[in-house]
């Protein structure tokens, strides 16, 4: 998918979230990512990076702001077409287990392009596969039999075969041992640059943030109980 | 997809899944079974009965009357004077009389004196007539035509000699060993319990008899075989009961008060359809009880069925989230569990089907000696289709609870699962 560079992949303004009955609220002025700039978002549990991942992948109904994907209005809009708007554009991948265990590797890549009703690009995830270093004798075989580090390999070709505009990583590596980790990020935005996917990655690991040029730091967002504005603009 | 993944699911839980499927499969058979063999037993008596119009024996209640006679079930009250029944055959409004001796067997199987009238005049099933598969009809005193099932069971064929034994058990300790008949003829396959029957003249019958006194052998050893000349002179004495047919219809309460009213013999008249009738209001309560404890076992296992596929929702909530993540539709997820349910569904009922053919097909010989019944192996009746769509609906209706489930829980779980 041709992309205009003038376009921002993902752009976010004046988000404000607010869960019932907490006093903590989240709000983000301005947040735009240009095509293929990644972005690490830092965050201890509670700091609202779980909110904004929601509302980013569209499974979360916006209560203020709006969200775009490149052209296309994510939020707000109707759960149909968030859903159909993901399935074509955005790619996830899991802290673990992020696949359907008693489907075959192959399968798995291929799932999302079966709910999106694109056709199967068999090619594209044998190509994917391979440069993620997942020998074919392993595509047959039962996602459950695989190392972790094999499973979130198949997760990056499962969320890479559309080339979706924005690849969302939430904690991917925190199964990994230290080797496993950096091979891990090294292929995940080597292939995220190749599909030109723009990636947001979430993670409270702050040695991973050196892979980043840009840094999103949740705890900035906060001051306390009340939550202060923190323009962030990676451009 | 959506099929591909239930299917491949299904498969992953297998263990459980089986057990689920067994559960289903055992309590639809018995369901459909019960419910067959009901209809079939039905189908079978009146079939049996279809073409006669009144049945006379000794005086006793109907359903004995009906059950000896027709169905060699049990045993008859009292003889009736082959003189009286010939009088009632003379009626004017009788068209043809069958007269039945029973009493005797042959290896288990029941042994019916008549004349050649039940040849022409027996009617089963929708109006039809016996016909002969081999040989012909019996015409001296000892030949005997067999029902087709006692041809095939025992071996037998045309020219063979058989004993019959006095009495009805499988093993009787008096034979007529001075007596034995030739096998003249086999009848075609009628699904009655004419397929059962070894077929003598009454005058066979009373051949046998002779020099018996009360049902044994008379004590000091009298002649037993008989000259020719002797044969000849015989005459039958008594029956047990007899098949009448009427020229009209509308005078079939008149001719069985008559019979009921007959002053030189105590009789009974009963009108078959009605003695049915009468046996099927006996049975009804024990019908339903039967079907009301098979719908609950059906409806146990299909709460099993949910049960089964709620305790896995926990496991699988990551497996949801996953679905969600890639763009999976709320109620596509709901699609899912609802497709493993109707996968289970379905396949329970094609193995129940299975399970009851391989089971008819098996307890048939067994039903058809002893009962008389004859089973149709494909239990399928015009309301089945209504009865397992039912069945369906209500899986469906049950699986919508872990369905339902899923749909919320994927709605408001986000992408995040608690681990």
């Amino acid at each position: 998918m041709a992309l205009d560079p003038n376009i921002p992949a993902v752009e976010l303004k004046n988000l404000r979230h607010q869960w019932p009955g907490q006093s903590f609220c989240l709000e983000i002025p301005l947040l735009k990512l240009a095509v293929g700039q990644h972005l690490f978002i830092r965050g201890a549990s509670g700091s609202g990076k779980t909110t904004l991942l929601n509302l980013l992948c569209g499974v979360l109904n916006i209560q203020q702001g709006e969200i775009r994907l490149s052209t296309h209005l994510l939020q707000p809009n109707s759960a149909a077409q968030r859903d159909r708007l993901r399935a074509r554009h955005i790619g996830v991948v899991f802290q673990q287990l992020n696949l359907i265990p008693y489907l075959s590797v192959m399968d798995n890549v291929l799932l999302g392009q079966a709910f999106s009703g694109q056709p199967a690009d068999q090619q594209r995830a044998a190509m994917l596969l391979s440069a993620l270093q997942l020998a074919d004798s392993l595509w047959q075989v039962p996602a459950a039999q695989l190392s972790v580090g094999q499973q979130q390999r198949v997760a990056i070709a499962r969320a890479l075969l559309g080339k979706p505009t924005l690849l969302i990583a939430d904690e991917p590596t925190s199964a990994l041992d230290a080797d496993n980790r950096d091979a891990f990020m090294r292929v995940l935005l080597q292939e995220a640059d190749a599909a030109g996917s723009t990636v947001v990655f979430v993670s409270h690991d702050q040695t991973l943030a050196g892979y980043f040029r840009y840094q999103l730091d949740m705890a900035r967002l906060q001051d306390g109980v009340t939550a202060v504005a923190a323009e962030v603009t990676c451009y | 997809m959506l099929l591909k993944l239930a299917r491949q699911s299904l498969w992953s839980r297998r263990g459980t899944a089986w057990l689920t499927l067994c559960s289903l499969i055992i309590s639809l058979s018995l369901l459909l079974g019960i419910d067959h063999l009901r209809l079939e037993a039905k189908r079978s008596f009146t079939s049996t009965v279809a073409g006669t119009d009144l049945i006379v024996g000794a005086r006793s209640g109907q359903l004995n009357l009906l059950l000896y006679t027709v169905f060699r079930i049990g045993n008859a009250t009292n003889n009736i004077s082959y003189a009286h029944y010939q009088q009632i055959s003379q009626h004017p409004q009788v068209a043809w009389a069958i007269p039945l001796a029973l009493g005797d067997s042959h290896r288990g199987f029941r042994v019916l004196g008549t004349n050649n009238d039940y040849f022409r005049y027996f009617r089963y099933g929708e109006q039809r007539q016996l016909s002969l598969a081999q040989g012909r009809e019996f015409s001296a005193v000892y030949e005997t035509v067999l029902g087709a099932d006692v041809a095939k069971k025992l071996g037998y064929e045309l020219g063979q000699q058989i004993i019959l034994s006095h009495g009805v058990g499988k093993v009787s300790f008096s034979q007529h060993k001075e007596h034995p008949f030739t096998v003249v003829g086999i009848l075609a396959p009628t699904g009655t319990p004419v397929d059962q029957s070894v077929h003598v003249s009454l005058i066979g019958i009373e051949a046998i008899h002779q020099g018996w006194q009360n049902g044994a052998p008379a004590m000091r050893k009298a002649k037993t075989t008989l000259s020719d000349a002797e044969l000849a002179a015989l005459q039958p004495t008594v029956i047990t009961g007899a098949l009448l047919g009427l020229k009209s219809k509308v005078a079939t309460f008149a001719v069985q008060r008559q019979i009921n009213e007959f002053k030189a013999e105590p009789l009974t008249a009963i009108l078959p359809g009605a003695a049915l009738a009468e046996l099927w209001q006996m049975l009804v309560l024990v019908e339903n009880l039967l079907l009301v404890i098979t719908a609950l076992v059906l409806l146990a296992a299909l709460i099993g069925l949910t049960t089964t596929l709620l305790a896995a929702q926990r496991e699988r909530a990551r497996e949801l989230a996953i679905l969600r993540a890639i763009g999976a539709r709320p109620w596509q997820l709901f699609l899912l569990i609802q497709l493993e349910v109707l996968i289970l569904t379905v396949c329970s009922i094609a193995g129940a089907f299975l399970l009851l053919t391989g089971s008819l097909a098996a307890l048939q010989p067994w039903l058809s000696s002893q009962y008389g019944l004859v089973i149709s192996l494909f239990a399928w009746h015009p309301h089945t289709a209504a009865g397992l769509g039912i069945v369906i609906a209500l899986a469906l209706v049950l699986g919508a609870v872990p369905a339902i489930q899923a749909y919320r829980q994927s709605l408001n779980q986000g992408l995040q699962v608690r681990l």
